[in-house]
């Protein structure tokens, strides 16, 4: 982290070193903003992460790219872009890109590739879908995906016959806290999660580190509930910037959360701060709830937690002033320690209790537009998923898990496991998955694999063909229709030609289906077609988006928000709100949450933890120039008396190794800090590139997810628990390391 | 007509987007910036502090980089903004070690630059580009001798500090805390 002007311009200067051989870079970005003639700008959404913020593309008068800003009217930035997205021209002009179509030609893993022509690429890809299809089916291919492009390589894959389309953000990610939302209101969150932050009167996160992710609007809106003095309550082991601006930080050891969950919840019942009303009218299950948690007291938590009662009972009171203006926010990345969709269901009943769901200052309910899908033929039914390969487990998980399609690509002489071919869209797997031998393991057992990306990344690096794609800036992509308070509809569409010999994924999808016989399923020559025809269909045009950018639209339904005292019903098997859940007793599960201790480091071993800095998104921008600029490299945060034990120096590298023996490839630079406990670490996570074709990245701090060599699987959907990994530090390299 | 900022630390969460958008509004070459973030830690886990504050030049009212500027190229401008003449510096560097805050650095191109409140925006009428793209809303720009500006109305309502005071410049970036 930079903590003085001339830290920054130090640790730039290693980053890039050779200012002038990226002098493309600083010529694009002119400042001849108010040029005479007024601006050329162009509308896009934003592809550097999940939140797809709308904005303009400005050009100069030479037509070079200028710059991006958000679009005024985008609920989801409102104007203001974060520094990922103010700094996507890096993408751009990125002189690491992937620039042709690649074709393997040594051994699989190790890098050695022919540019081939896009005609080359396709063809093989083709006849190797077609015989495998022929041999196996088709249900032996997957896509995994993360980005715009999942839009048409799904297309492609399901007319190709196969539905195994997954993407790391749901198993590795956000999966846990959609089932225990469906399971407890019969929704999911979704994203952008309809929190009705900005009217919040209390704000509890736990180890969400809102401002360290800068999911936009979010962010925006708890700077705007801080204005209006806002409460906020942060857990986390970590002094987050959040926890920094919280009222409560409550530094809790650990792997306990669910134990504090169940003291609040206990505190709420025992001292009856609930919402009577509307815990009566839409919920079932309390007097269940109120027995289960009878044990739960603040004395018991805190044995576990290290949070002290009076704290528990303060904080738990202060939540139920409040309501039902607070929000106990579910977070995003939730995968921890294998109990995680029941630790969701606590924060779901808490919130339940409180009377924040459907209320403002709660949660909202939130309204998308529905872009039509222009007429295809009826897809094929396939017989066999992914899922054969799970022995009959993970029933509740609502979308495809990654891990679980990886397993299906194993050979298991138990079960039928069957994956051969996997086209991979932009998610560099190697860094997304846990237990990289496993993934390399499936990546060996494949017939074909496909990498489409802009980067190139570890993953590109174990492909059979890579698919060069254009950035966003260069694409035009399918209609955005995130939901907000009300409906808005995004146009993203090329500000420039595609650089290289790129190109933009829905042409590949479209080239490869006409090669394939399926072109029916792609019933236009250009994306513009297309959108012109989901555009009109709306009420608008291509024309009118362009001119525009994005479009709002009136609600179809009066309900942000409950109407005080009216019935609802709720998509659940009771049609209330369901405190103890039908469906996981049904199921065989805890139909009420329940506390398990988890394993505590050994001595010498730290927990790993890890998270987001605001200038990045995961690997995708570690080699962009503009942000590397800003953060070139993560560190290890140790607390100053483990530093001390450890005789460690600010800045000092050290190699990381965890419970498995496994040696971090690169070193780390350790930054001592009081805002990590001294059971834990921090890393930042993206870093530690193994491909050295990115010359910015490669090697620069460690990798975590190379760490991360035990998972917790959650029963209930199969989520990847994360945090269960323990390092310690090497000084020097040992022989033996961790290779990819 | 007296031009300052306001920072408010208990909103800023040190993003860093504020110089992003500040190299590509001013064309400041990568590796160097006229705006950065600092974050301060105080205290022993778990009573702790932390300060986040995005700093550049203070644009001082008594300002050693303008006295001690051998040619005149570092001056005050319109509004009390520091600003340098790019074709009269000849990238001597007193100015960078004259300021206190070491809000300077030499342009690859020899002279020497820094924040100028963007004072080509200021021109039509828009705030700086740091102010315009903060994702928090935690900065706050305008005229001082205006009390209805965005930052007289802050500076009346909440505590603030200015850096180094001690020095004597008479700085005009506030940190609200």
């Amino acid at each position: 982290m930079v903590n003085s002007r001339r830290d920054f311009i130090k640790v730039s200067a290693i980053g890039t070193a050779g200012i002038m051989a990226i002098d493309p870079i600083t010529k694009a970005i002119g400042n001849t903003f108010a040029a005479k003639k007024g601006p050329v700008r162009t509308p896009t959404y934003c592809e550097i992460c999940f939140w797809k913020c709308a904005g303009w593309v400005y050009k100069d008068d030479e037509g070079n790219l200028n710059r991006i800003v958000g679009h005024e009217d985008d609920p989801s930035c409102n104007g203001r872009l974060c520094p990922r997205g103010s700094g996507g021209l890096g993408m751009y002009n990125d002189e690491d890109r992937l620039k042709f179509p690649m074709m393997r030609v040594g051994e699989r893993g190790k890098q050695t590739f022919k540019r081939v022509s896009w005609d080359e690429a396709f063809t093989y890809i083709a006849d190797k879908l077609e015989t495998l299809k022929k041999e196996h089916g088709p249900e032996c291919a997957a896509l995994f995906t993360h980005g715009s492009g999942g839009d048409y390589f799904g297309r492609l894959i399901k007319a190709y016959g196969s539905n195994n389309i997954t993407a790391p953000s749901y198993a590795q990610c956000r999966g846990p806290r959609e089932v225990a939302f469906i399971a407890t209101f019969g929704q999911g969150l979704d994203s952008p999660e309809p929190t009705d932050i900005r009217d919040c009167k209390c704000l509890v996160l736990i180890g969400s580190h809102i401002g360290e992710n800068m999911h936009n609007g979010q962010v925006q809106e708890m700077s705007d509930a801080i204005d209006k003095g806002a409460t906020i309550i942060t857990v986390d082991p970590r002094f987050s910037t959040a926890a920094s601006k919280s009222k409560y930080w409550l530094p809790i050891k650990p792997a306990t959360d669910m134990a504090l969950l169940l003291a609040w919840i206990h505190v709420i019942i025992n001292e009856e701060l609930y919402d009577k009303k509307y815990v009566e009218q839409y919920t079932t299950g309390f007097d269940q709830l109120k027995a289960h948690v009878a044990a739960n007291t603040p004395e018991w938590a805190y044995g576990i937690t290290t949070i002290e009662p009076n704290v528990i009972r303060e904080t738990a009171r202060t939540m139920a002033k409040e309501a039902p203006a607070t929000i106990v926010h579910p977070g995003r990345h939730v995968t921890w320690y294998g109990d995680d969709t029941q630790r969701l269901r606590a924060v779901a009943i808490l919130n339940a209790l409180l009377g924040s769901w459907g209320r403002r200052g709660g949660f909202y309910n939130p309204e998308k537009a529905k872009v039509p899908a222009i007429p295809t033929p009826e897809y094929p039914h396939p017989t066999r998923t992914w899922r054969d390969a799970m022995g009959g487990k993970y029933e509740l998980a609502d979308l495809a898990l990654a891990n679980g399609v990886c397993t299906a690509t194993i050979p298991n002489a138990q079960m039928d496991c069957h994956i051969r071919a996997w086209i991979v869209n932009g998610t560099n797997l190697i860094e997304t998955l846990p237990e990289r031998h496993k993934t390399i393991e499936a990546i060996q057992n494949l017939d074909l694999m496909v990498v489409v990306d802009t980067m190139p990344m570890e993953i590109t690096g174990w492909a059979d063909i890579i698919l060069p794609e254009c950035t966003y800036l260069e694409r035009y992509d399918s209609i955005r229709a995130s939901q907000y308070r009300e409906p808005t509809i995004a146009l993203r569409m090329p500000a420039v030609q595609p650089k290289y010999e790129t190109k933009p994924a829905w042409w590949m999808a479209k080239q490869l289906a006409d090669k394939m016989g399926l072109g029916a399923y792609f019933p236009y020559k250009t994306h513009e077609e297309e959108l012109d025809w989901q555009l009109k269909q709306m009420g608008t045009s291509l024309e009118e988006m362009q001119r525009v950018g994005l479009k709002k639209f009136e609600r179809h339904y009066d309900d942000l928000y409950f109407k005080e005292g009216e019935p609802q019903e709720f998509l659940t098997d009771s049609g209330k709100i369901e405190l103890y859940s039908n469906t996981f007793a049904s199921a065989g599960f805890d139909p009420l949450p329940v506390y398990t201790a988890h394993p505590q480091p050994e001595d010498g071993f730290y927990r790993l933890n890890y998270g987001r800095a605001p200038m990045h998104t995961f690997t995708r921008t570690a080699n962009n120039p503009v942000l590397t600029d800003i953060m070139d490299e993560n560190t290890v945060w140790v607390n100053p008396k483990v530093a001390k034990l450890w005789g460690f120096a600010n800045g000092q590298k050290v190699w990381l190794k965890n419970q498995d023996g496994v040696v971090s490839s690169f070193p780390i630079a350790v930054r001592i800090t009081e805002r990590i406990r001294w059971d834990s670490v921090f890393m930042v996570h993206g870093f530690g590139h193994a491909n050295k074709l990115l010359t910015r990245a490669y090697g620069r701090g460690a990798s975590d997810s190379e760490m991360i060599t035990h998972v917790d699987i959650d029963p209930i959907m199969g989520g990847t628990g994360m945090r269960g990994n323990f390092v310690t530090f090497l000084t020097e390299k040992a022989e033996g390391g961790a290779k990819v | 007509m007296r031009y300052a900022m306001a920072i408010d630390t208990k909103k800023c969460v040190g993003c860093s987007d504020c110089v992003v958008a500040c190299q590509a509004e001013n064309n400041v070459p990568i590796g160097f910036c006229r705006d950065w973030v600092v974050e301060v830690t105080d205290g022993t886990y778990p009573e702790l502090e932390l300060e986040n504050r995005s700093e550049r030049c203070n644009h001082c009212e008594n300002s050693p980089c303008v006295r001690c500027c051998p040619t005149g190229a570092s001056h005050y401008a319109e509004g009390g903004i520091v600003l340098v003449t790019e074709d009269k510096c000849i990238g001597c560097s007193a100015c960078i070690t004259s300021c206190p805050y070491d809000a300077r650095y030499v342009h690859p191109k020899g002279y020497v630059d820094k924040c100028t409140f963007c004072v080509q925006r200021l021109k039509n009428g828009l705030k700086p580009a740091c102010v315009s793209v903060c994702p928090t809303k935690c900065m706050y720009f305008g005229d001082l001798e205006d009390p209805n500006s965005d930052v007289s109305k802050v500076l009346k309502t909440r505590k603030h500090k200015t850096l180094i005071p001690e020095a004597g410049t008479k700085p005009h970036l506030y940190f609200l805390i």
